[in-house]
């Protein structure tokens, strides 16, 4: 399809591609706008774009009414230590079923899938009075706990099908070089797959930071993430639009950034390893 | 074929991730089963009592769950609908050559990135609302009445947000899978004098047939359990207009306090989700081999 | 030491029974060729010898100590593989320092024989390269490096040749070769290739469907198969064949005889035939001649001068000194 492509066509194209990209992603760039503008501008009518006075005191005020930094750093033992804890608990699973098959490994594959689509809202009460019972309520731990139980399914997914990928003839040569098991994972195969677990690793952080059920319902206060901190304002200080903009900007900077730091491995992650 | 030794290994690594997740799923569903058949509400704590099936035929009967059972398909399906037709018409448009594809990509990857409380509530603030949302204005400056969408479309209009942030992720499952497609096989069919629509219909689309299964299963899973977005935009309503399974459960148990009835519509959920659960193994399950 | 010893060492794979029971003594030093055509157990066979999979019954030996159950990464063997399975992340220094640093060798100590197996291998100038910057050739080199360093009991090679390019095979050929003069050190080697197990082995072990048809040494082989699979399968062009009369005549259900062990000439001879194909090699002619009487085609070796084309007639003449004889098991008779 890549042949005689006509200056003409290609331009239309372009035009046609950008006008799409910019609409996407126009709520985004609207919302960060906003949020340097006064709440008076914020609501002018009609509306500007950049022409206006631009100013930081919102996020002074995020940041002093509802603690950012706090809710930040929530977000980030959260997701960060859910993903690690998950990986760790994953690789050597992937490990086995990509590289000592069975009959079952499909099955268990498809099963530990299948857990992922419990509703999670048939399990949170008994979650809810479980952890209210140990004190994991409004827990750091908690939430790790329970986003790496979530999210668990599709690392494992994920591991397997990069692992897949692997000659299993160099892990044999490692076994014949005399690596034990725990070598061979951590100096031949890991090494190895770098991109995939790459790819894992940041796609589950964005899960992990984005994830909305649990987080909301397992917290009040203390270990209460972005998701929380900006649910908040759903009612009515959402009218305060420049605040409202300004503290969403907040809650989604970190992984915008991530994101576009990182974009080869999550574009790959971001296919959850099932497309190549 | 594996070794004994490396089969024992294999047992004992895999054994940690499957015992967690069956903790994580037998012990709080045998809860909720167990709660389903009490009469138990959080306000009257240490007045449980047996009452059998009185949860399920309360949960049953009640108009609302069928309301929600109507939204979360609606809400699923159409999600779905736009975004697997929406994703294969943006890939192929994003597979053409063309000035700045990298950044476009990157525009159009952002929404996957967005927390769903963030989406929601700027959509519903800053776009959707009548008085000063974009939506109005826009209205407004044609000569049109502004629309107020969650007040009078509430699902489509969280169909409308869930499909954005979703969009992308079909987008580039889609576009990496046509990627993959061989162009000797277009030109071939080109040769045996195929247009384009045959060339779509009969060599890309069939192509990307295992990426839109993929797309399918990985959304239903989390479509299935839409939460944040209703809870920040419409709580529901208005009445039950916007209330899923997800949304009508959690009102029950924790709004409500009643924690029996919730756990009844937790089962009748799970096993609701089951079907389609196993609906969509057995399509993944046959694509995956190949 | 080198010594390896099978007894009764079968394998399945489910209901599939790829490796009958067979016994096999390799001694110390031995260059032993396991050959056969695809799918007749020869890699499964060395994998076996590895520890890479399970007996399913029999036992294992090396150097006297019973090693069926010992993992393969303490059976001091060294194995290079088909695909030559290098570390992609590693430098070709630490693909090599690799087994040394498995088995808790100093730093000091891992880089001297580094070096010194790159010295023998020629691979010292691409020490701190990536496997995926080298030739097929500096790749195998490179594994077989990996093999030497840590001076095993044993190497294994499972068709390591097989992705090289025709003239880099003759050469690596001989550099296994002169490698196993240097160490000797005992090696068994896997090829489907006949002319790598002829070149290069001490001993041939000849497989066909997980059973061993005929050990021993190239000559032998060649001059005195035990069967009709060994005659064919051994020596190119392969043995020529002739069931019937001229069989019967000479108290055998078969006959076989090599296309170099045939006299050719335009005037007369045994058998009578008419050239169908000629192939000039230049050292050699090989002729394909269809015999007269419709008992078959056979080929024949003639001189790289040798005139005869399409079409002609010839009259050949077997050698009766170098004549096998076949019964109606295939087996020869002596």
């Amino acid at each position: 399809m890549a042949r005689n492509v006509t200056p003409a066509r290609k331009a239309t194209v372009t035009a046609v591609a950008w006008i799409i990209g910019l609409a996407i992603f126009f709520p985004i760039l609207w919302t960060i706008l906003t949020s340097f503008k006064t709440e008076a501008e914020a609501i002018a009518s009609p509306p500007s774009f950049v022409l206006f006075d631009w100013t930081l005191e919102n996020f002074a005020i995020v940041q002093e009414r509802s603690d950012y930094f706090r809710h930040f750093l929530n977000s980030v033992i959260i997701s960060l230590g859910s993903t690690a804890l998950g990986l760790i608990i994953a690789i050597p699973a992937a490990w086995s079923m990509a590289f000592v098959p069975t009959k079952r490994t499909k099955h268990v594959l498809m099963w530990m899938l299948s857990t992922k689509m419990l509703p999670p809202v048939g399990v949170l009460v008994p979650i809810y009075l479980i952890f209210r019972d140990v004190g994991l309520l409004d827990t750091q731990a908690g939430l790790v706990i329970v986003l790496t139980l979530i999210n668990l399914p599709i690392i494992v997914w994920m591991l397997y099908t990069y692992f897949r990928e692997i000659p299993v003839d160099i892990l044999e040569a490692a076994r014949m070089d005399g690596a034990t098991l725990r070598s061979e994972i951590i100096h031949v195969l890991m090494p190895m797959a770098v991109p995939g677990i790459a790819s894992t690793l940041l796609l589950n952080i964005i899960l992990a930071w984005n994830e909305a059920f649990w987080t909301l319902n397992l917290t009040a206060a203390k270990a209460a993430p972005l998701t929380a901190f900006i649910a908040a304002y759903s009612s009515p200080e959402g009218l305060f639009y420049a605040k409202l903009s300004a503290a969403s900007t907040l809650a989604i900077a970190p992984i915008l950034i991530m994101g576009w730091f990182s974009q080869r491995q999550l574009v790959r992650g971001l296919t959850f390893g099932a497309v190549k | 074929m594996p070794t004994q030794h490396s089969r024992v290994h294999a047992r004992l690594m895999i054994s940690p991730a499957v015992l967690l997740l069956l903790g994580w799923m037998l012990i709080p569903l045998g809860l909720t089963v167990y709660f389903s058949l009490l009469r138990y509400n959080l306000l009257m704590p240490g007045m449980e009592q047996w009452t059998g099936l009185t949860n399920y035929r309360f949960f049953l009967t009640d108009p609302a769950f069928f309301d929600a059972l109507r939204n979360t398909l609606v809400l699923v399906g159409g999600v779905l609908a736009i975004t697997v037709i929406g994703g294969v018409l943006l890939a192929l448009l994003l597979d053409q050559p063309f000035w700045g594809r990298g950044i476009v990509r990157v525009l159009v990857i952002a929404p996957f990135f967005i927390m769903p409380t963030v989406s929601a509530l700027v959509w519903k603030n800053m776009f959707m609302n009548p008085v000063s949302g974009l939506f109005a204005h826009a209205a407004k400056g044609l000569g049109l009445e502004p629309f107020d969408f969650l007040a009078h479309a509430p699902l489509f209009s969280i169909i409308l947000m869930v499909s954005w942030q979703w969009l992308p992720f079909a987008t580039l499952i889609l576009l990496t899978a046509l990627q993959s497609l061989d162009s000797e096989q277009l030109e071939a069919s080109e040769m045996d004098g195929a247009n384009y629509w045959n060339r779509f219909l009969f060599i890309v689309l069939p192509h990307l047939a295992r990426a839109i299964t993929v797309v399918i299963l990985i959304q239903t899973i989390f479509l299935l359990s839409i939460f944040a977005e209703i809870l920040v935009t419409t709580n529901g309503g208005p009445g039950t207009a916007s209330t899923n399974l997800t949304f009508l459960i959690y009102a029950q148990s924790l709004l409500h306090f009643d924690v029996g009835g919730g756990a009844a519509g937790g089962i009748i959920a799970i096993i609701l989700a089951n079907i389609v659960a196993i609906f969509l193994m057995r399509m993944i399950g046959k694509n995956l081999d190949a | 030491m080198g010594q390896i010893r099978l007894d009764a060492v079968s394998k399945s794979f489910g209901d599939v029974e790829v490796i009958r029971p067979l016994d096999l003594e390799i001694s110390d030093g031995e260059f032993v060729v396991f050959v056969g055509p695809s799918g007749c157990g020869k890699s499964t066979l060395l994998r076996l010898i590895a520890g890479l999979e399970d007996v399913t019954s029999g036992r294992i030996e090396i150097d006297g100590v019973d090693a069926t159950a010992v993992p393969p990464a303490k059976r001091r063997l060294a194995m290079v593989f088909q695909s030559y399975a290098l570390y992609p992340h590693m430098s070709v220094r630490k693909n090599i320092a690799f087994p040394l640093r498995m088995a808790g060798l100093g730093k000091d100590e891992q880089m001297r024989k580094v070096e010194e197996a790159a010295r023998v291998l020629n691979l010292t100038e691409y020490l701190d390269r990536r496997p995926r910057q080298l030739s097929g050739g500096q790749r195998q080199r490179v594994a077989i490096g990996r093999a030497i360093v840590r001076d095993p009991t044993a190497f294994l090679f499972d068709e390591p040749l097989s992705n090289l390019d025709a003239a880099l095979r003759v050469n690596m050929r001989l550099e296994i070769s002169e490698l196993h003069q240097s160490l000797e050190t005992t090696m068994v080697y896997v090829t489907h290739d006949q002319v790598e197990a002829m070149t290069m082995a001490e001993k041939i072990v000849v497989l066909q469907e997980g059973v061993i048809e005929q050990v021993g040494s190239p000559m032998e082989l060649y001059s005195a198969p035990r069967n009709r699979f060994v005659a064919g399968f051994i020596g190119s062009p392969t043995m020529n064949f002739v069931n019937g009369e001229e069989a019967a005549r000479r108290g055998a259900h078969s006959i076989g005889i090599r296309p170099e062990h045939l006299t050719i000439s335009t005037t007369d001879g045994a058998w009578q035939g008419t050239v169908g194909v000629a192939e000039h090699l230049g050292s050699d002619t090989f002729l394909y001649v269809h015999l007269s009487d419709g008992s078959g085609t056979l080929t024949v070796r003639a001189g790289g001068e040798y005139g005869a084309g399409h079409g002609d007639t010839v009259y050949l003449t077997p050698d009766p000194a170098k004549l096998h004889r076949f019964d109606a098991a295939g087996l020869r008779i002596e």
